[in-house]
């Protein structure tokens, strides 16, 4: 045995896209060209292979990595960025194009929970379909079954098919029988972006409970929380490429840092889509002192956000979102330009400049990202995007000055609180202060 | 930490996962080991295809009894098809009972793939499970139809050959075989060509009137004979006949030679099926 529970190295997976001459998707073409080579056409499909016309579009590009025993791995990137085929190949759904991956130990994957589950049957029955195909034998399946139920909380309906369920027992009952797979490599996707906020509380103890059973998973997830709770490093997918590789903590903010610099203003033009053709959102950006755009705010005088917006038509409520993102994806704040400001939001067509300001010492030292979000009430939202630009506050206050920049944690400026203290025992008398 | 003793086909040796070379394996060990995702896939469609019918598995005896009913009127009556010198009805009901387990399980193979689809692009296992998977449930009904088929020769008091004990089994076999062979075919080119989906009733039928269901084999020239055995059902069908209602000698060459093209039909479908599978989860 190795140090390693999954060697990866050049892994890459190439697709070919939209190339007619060489798709047969209908009979006359299969008729016409299949027959002289009937295995010629899937070849042309698993790619890297010859052939006229065809971009190929490479999933994943020479992707290496290495996972020790027991070790946690996250995978983090945007939407298309590789993650999941990268799962689909170590999980042997697809085959790789290019590379090879070695891994040590019975591997499990859980790309979705409830793989397999019927509608019609029972969710007993489902549970020994689902954990059969999840690669569980019928003996572990019952020597399990009512811890599995008792996890999922279905007592009562586990005789019950399962279309009669609710969502959230469905959700329930499928993601406790993969909770109990207990392979030596686990590989899993997402699947905590799923169910109620109870439940997906539930899900993550249960996922560091594996984590923390010595064994080791490889874990895909739009959930920058659950990636630095549960892993203890992090690759950074883009492109088909990796492009990071380090500790959770800082992969999460690689990632999010990726792509943008600190960025003072942005402007929007028509397709860009940031909204349509009776309201668009123009220019988000950031000022502290007077009219010129910074990226840089002292963190002791105040600051706004503006965000400025063009209506065409009119509209009897038109509300303004901000939402600031700190580098660790969390949310720090979100408000509206009719809770802070003026209540009901009528528009007229014009040219509207919005301000959002924020007081002294309201954040604290570090990278902030600012989205911007509009509201028709109860009807649509014209545009919306989270982290449009990124800035950063600066430390600048005297007090702090005697320890590091992210010594105080914490996205709320550590000034913010008024402190107090009072003498209980001993003094006649309480003071005030200090 | 006890470790169980599920997730099969995976051993001590680590698994190494890299572009397949470009001959398939039959990967047999694999599937062995996957027997009982196998077991609980045809448990499945068992369950579910009776799900919310009043007859339920009933619907297994009805469907070869209707079709003997009405293949009776048509060309016992009607027709007139000669009957090599046993009623008509059990005369098609012998025919019929393997038949239309071949017509099920090979059609609902060739579908099973797609409607599969959901496993193929989340989870691994040897994907030869998907289409063996109706091929093996389609026995349970095909026992059922048998025991009519027994029934309505005690009803016309017609005794089998001794030989139908060995006979039987191996007809079996070449009937499996055969079934699972198109089944792999059709399914791997199903899930590319969806048109195969629209092809498949009008195979069924077609083969239907290559087989000796509705006529003997008598009326079949000489020799033709030969070259119509190359069609697997001819031999299994006739041999069901022979041994079963003793309507003449068990023609042996004719058996030999469409066990023989079952046999290639299921080898050259699984190896077909094993050497596309790698792109399933691509084009699903």
């Amino acid at each position: 045995m190795s140090a390693y529970a999954i060697q990866a190295s050049g892994l890459g997976k190439s697709y070919r896209l939209g190339a007619k001459s060489e798709r047969h998707d209908t009979l006359r073409d299969l008729v016409g060209n299949a027959i002289k080579a009937p295995f010629r056409n899937f070849r042309s499909i698993k790619a890297g292979s010859s052939g006229p016309a065809g971009e190929l579009f490479w999933a994943l590009r020479d992707v290496s990595f290495e996972v020790k025993h027991g070790e946690v791995l996250g995978v983090i990137g945007r939407n298309g960025a590789g993650k999941s085929t990268l799962l689909k190949v170590l999980s042997r759904i697809t085959e790789p194009t290019t590379g090879r991956a070695v891994v040590e130990g019975r591997v499990g994957s859980l790309l979705e929970v409830g793989t397999g589950f019927h509608p019609e049957l029972t969710g007993r029955e489902n549970v020994f379909l689902n954990g059969s195909i999840l690669g569980m034998d019928r003996a572990y399946i019952e020597r399990r079954f009512d811890e599995i139920v008792e996890f999922a909380g279905v007592e009562r309906f586990i005789d019950t098919v399962v279309k009669r369920y609710s969502s959230g027992m469905y959700l329930r009952l499928a993601f406790a029988v993969a909770a109990h797979l207990e392979p030596e490599v686990l590989i899993v996707d997402e699947v905590l972006a799923v169910g109620d906020a109870e439940f997906q509380r539930k899900c993550v103890g249960k996922m560091s409970e594996v984590a923390g059973h010595g064994r080791t998973v490889l874990f895909v997830s739009h959930n920058m929380g659950a990636i630095t709770k549960l892993c203890q490093r992090a690759i950074v997918m883009s492109a088909g490429q990796k492009v990071y590789e380090g500790t959770a903590r800082d992969a999460v903010q690689a990632y999010l840092a990726a792509g943008a610099q600190d960025l003072a203003e942005r402007e929007f033009s028509d397709d860009e889509g940031m909204g349509d053709d009776t309201v668009r959102l123009r220019r988000v950006r950031v000022v502290q002192d007077g009219d010129e755009a910074v990226a840089r705010v002292d963190m002791m005088r105040p600051f706004a956000i503006e965000m400025e917006y063009e209506a065409r038509t009119r509209f009897p409520e038109l509300d303004v979102h901000m939402v600031l993102h700190n580098d660790e994806g969390d949310y720090v704040l979100q408000s509206t330009l009719s809770l802070g400001g003026e209540g009901l939001t009528q528009t007229a067509p014009g040219r509207y400049v919005v301000r959002c300001e924020l007081p002294a010492g309201a954040l604290n030292a570090g990278h902030y990202w600012v989205g911007s979000h509009g509201q028709e009430p109860y009807i649509r939202w014209p545009w919306g995007r989270d982290r449009l630009l990124r800035f950063e506050v600066e430390q600048t206050s005297p007090q702090l000055a005697r320890y590091q920049t992210g010594f105080y944690h914490g996205s709320m400026g550590p000034l913010l609180p008024r402190w107090s203290r009072r003498q209980l025992a001993g003094g006649a008398t309480g003071a005030d202060g200090r | 930490m006890q470790l169980h003793d599920a997730a099969p086909g995976v051993g001590r040796e680590p698994l190494v996962i890299e572009p397949a070379g470009r001959f398939p394996r039959l990967g047999a060990r694999e599937l062995w080991a996957y027997r009982g995702l196998l077991f609980f896939l045809v448990w499945r469609d068992l369950k579910v295809r009776y799900a919310q019918t009043v007859l339920g598995a009933g619907w297994a005896i009805i469907q070869p009894v209707l079709t003997m009913v009405i293949f009776t009127l048509v060309f016992g009556r009607f027709a007139g098809v000669p009957s090599d010198g046993v009623p008509y009805p059990v005369f098609s009901l012998a025919a019929l009972v393997p038949w239309t387990y071949f017509s099920t399980a090979f059609s609902g193979a060739s579908q099973s793939l797609v409607t599969n689809t959901n496993l193929i692009t989340k989870i691994y296992f040897p994907r030869l499970v998907i289409p063996f998977a109706p091929v093996v449930g389609g026995l349970v009904d095909f026992a059922i139809s048998f025991v009519i088929l027994l029934a309505a020769m005690g009803y016309y008091r017609i005794i089998p050959s001794a030989m139908a004990i060995v006979l039987v089994p191996l007809l079996m076999l070449a009937m499996v075989l055969t079934s699972a062979g198109v089944g792999c075919w059709l399914s791997a080119l199903n899930i590319k060509y969806r048109d195969i989906k629209y092809i498949v009733p009008f195979i069924v039928q077609v083969w239907l009137y290559i087989s000796p269901v509705a006529y003997p084999m008598s009326v079949v020239p000489k020799r033709f004979q030969l070259l119509y055995a190359l069609n697997p059902m001819a031999g299994v069908i006739e041999g069901f006949r022979t041994a079963l209602l003793r309507t003449g000698a068990v023609p042996w060459p004719m058996i030999a030679f469409s066990l023989a093209s079952g046999i290639v039909l299921f080898i050259t479908g699984v190896l077909y099926f094993r050497s596309t599978e790698r792109v399933f989860a691509d084009v699903a």
